[in-house]
């Protein structure tokens, strides 16, 4: 099931590896996505470290991991095909997997139904 | 958000799905439903329309109105023939730009000056002040008009058949007087993308049927963002970008837009930078490492020593290249020279100079020049 991060990212934990991707609301804020500066494999990160850079043709913004461990798995067609976040940001658009430290880090996010909240709450 | 002012096309940006951002004290389209890059790619390809009613109209009315116009622009105003426009930058005395601007020649005694939004009250009270001995009435009307800019190679002879002027006799930097499926407009050949197209000049009130018709008839609607994109990729200027009071036009590379022949507020200035050599100057440059966009304000090295920055940077999805424009030394820097950019603190990214425009629309001067038209 995925979790949701205040900061818009989204992780789907199985075995010990998560996938981390960006959300949908946040693709949209985003507008048409034209660079990922992907993270590299083997970074070591801490929660709350810059994961990667996503740049639209209106801005720059950071992604933060959700989690703490190690980049094991990169989404290397992102380099060639940003706008596949737009297409499908939590889906074929996600960033990387990530080997975790520590897996109770993962029940700290939000659910959908939380981070929904949030969102509208935004507004 | 309160306080910010619409253009009469706010509800019908609203029901094309536009995304509104602040521009400059106004409630603006940012993009819509498709996202920029389609946007950009149906004014490169087909024909888009921006709403730009957010743009400044201030008239000089009176005997001495040419004059006026010829002391307060840097471009040689006293050429323009009736029903011809000319871009111009309005300079101050130490020749840092006030603002570029359009100066249409309606009559002698009637000259109407296109500013940009975010100047409209500095360039008001510039213009007055510096008119007064003049025999000049100098009003602000940007409230009655609105402006559309439909852009794009296929806009001539997509319109064609609702106006009921020849779009094909309205040269380039030209404009005519006449309605548009029967609504009163000033059309002129001019706009802001490196497209052919034209721009629209009507009232506040006709501006919505005008709009409505113009998508009818194909016209995609584009946002800010293609805006500020297209007019990048043709390395056209944008005010508090490339362009400020504290850069002159000569730095900027608009050196065709001042006629030191005439006798304009801030010629002793450009002719002393002039005559002393410039110290910098605007150029274009190709990121040729991954890593990265350069933004607005980044800084350009050459090995350790900083050189320069960075004016505008974004990705150009018509070349899929990734380019900036920025100010570095004028000596030096020539075609193929290699710099750095710093894009964020100890990330910098290898660029080259490269030629303006980066690139080059189906906006054709020749085609539709002045003397072609009238031979």
């Amino acid at each position: 099931m995925k979790k949701y991060t205040k900061s818009h990212e989204w992780i789907e934990a199985t075995e010990g590896i998560a996938t981390v991707g960006i959300s949908e609301h946040a693709q949209e804020q985003l507008g048409d996505i034209v660079y990922v500066d992907l993270p590299g494999e083997g970074d070591t990160l801490k929660k709350g470290d810059t994961l990667c850079s996503i740049e639209s043709v209106k801005s720059a913004n950071d992604v933060y991991t959700p989690v703490s461990g190690e980049v094991v798995e990169i989404n290397n067609s992102l380099e060639d095909r940003p706008e596949t976040i737009n297409e499908s940001a939590e889906g074929e658009g996600w960033i990387c997997k990530i080997k975790l430290s520590d897996e109770s880090e993962v029940d700290g996010l939000m659910s959908l139904e939380e981070y929904k909240k949030m969102v509208e709450s935004e507004g | 958000m309160a306080d910010l002012k619409r253009t009469p096309l706010y509800n019908e940006h609203v029901r094309c799905g536009g995304k509104l951002v602040e521009f400059h004290g106004w409630e603006l389209p940012v993009q819509y439903a498709n996202g920029i890059i389609k946007e950009a790619k149906a004014v490169r390809e087909d024909m888009g329309v921006f709403d730009v009613s957010h743009m400044g109209e201030i008239f000089l009315r009176g005997r001495d109105a040419l004059k006026a116009a010829e002391c307060l622009v840097t471009n040689n105003v006293s050429k323009l023939k009736y029903g011809e426009i000319c871009y111009s930058p309005m300079c101050y005395e130490d020749g840092g730009i006030v603002d570029d601007l359009l100066v249409y020649k309606k009559t002698s005694e009637e000259i109407l000056m296109v500013v940009n939004a975010s100047n409209v009250e500095k360039d008001f009270n510039w213009i007055k002040q510096n008119t007064e001995s003049f025999d000049v009435e100098v009003l602000n009307k940007s409230d009655q008009y609105a402006q559309l800019a439909v852009q794009g190679p296929n806009v001539e002879e997509k319109l064609q058949e609702y106006s009921g002027v020849r779009l094909d006799q309205i040269p380039f930097y030209s404009f005519k007087e006449g309605p548009f499926n029967g609504i009163d407009c000033l059309i002129s050949r001019t706009g802001y993308t490196g497209e052919d197209g034209f721009e629209f000049y009507t009232s506040t009130e006709a501006v919505i049927p005008l709009w409505r018709k113009l998508i009818e008839i194909g016209a995609k609607p584009a946002g800010l963002g293609a805006r500020d994109l297209l007019r990048f990729e043709a390395c056209y200027m944008l005010y508090g970008n490339e362009i400020t009071n504290e850069t002159t036009p000569l730095e900027a590379g608009l050196k065709w837009t001042v006629d030191f022949t005439m006798d304009f507020i801030g010629k002793t200035a450009l002719e002393q930078q002039e005559e002393k050599g410039l110290e910098r100057r605007l150029k274009a440059f190709e990121v040729t490492e991954k890593g990265g966009i350069p933004r607005t304000g980044n800084k350009i090295f050459n090995g350790d020593q900083e050189i320069g920055f960075v004016t505008t940077g974004n990705k150009s999805t018509t070349l899929n290249k990734i380019v900036a424009l920025g100010y570095v030394p004028s000596k030096g820097y020539k075609l193929g020279k290699e710099v750095e950019i710093e894009i964020r603190e100890n990330k910098r990214l290898k660029a080259k100079v490269v030629k303006k425009p980066f690139y080059v629309g189906s906006v054709n001067p020749d085609k539709h020049s002045k003397k072609k038209w009238k031979q």
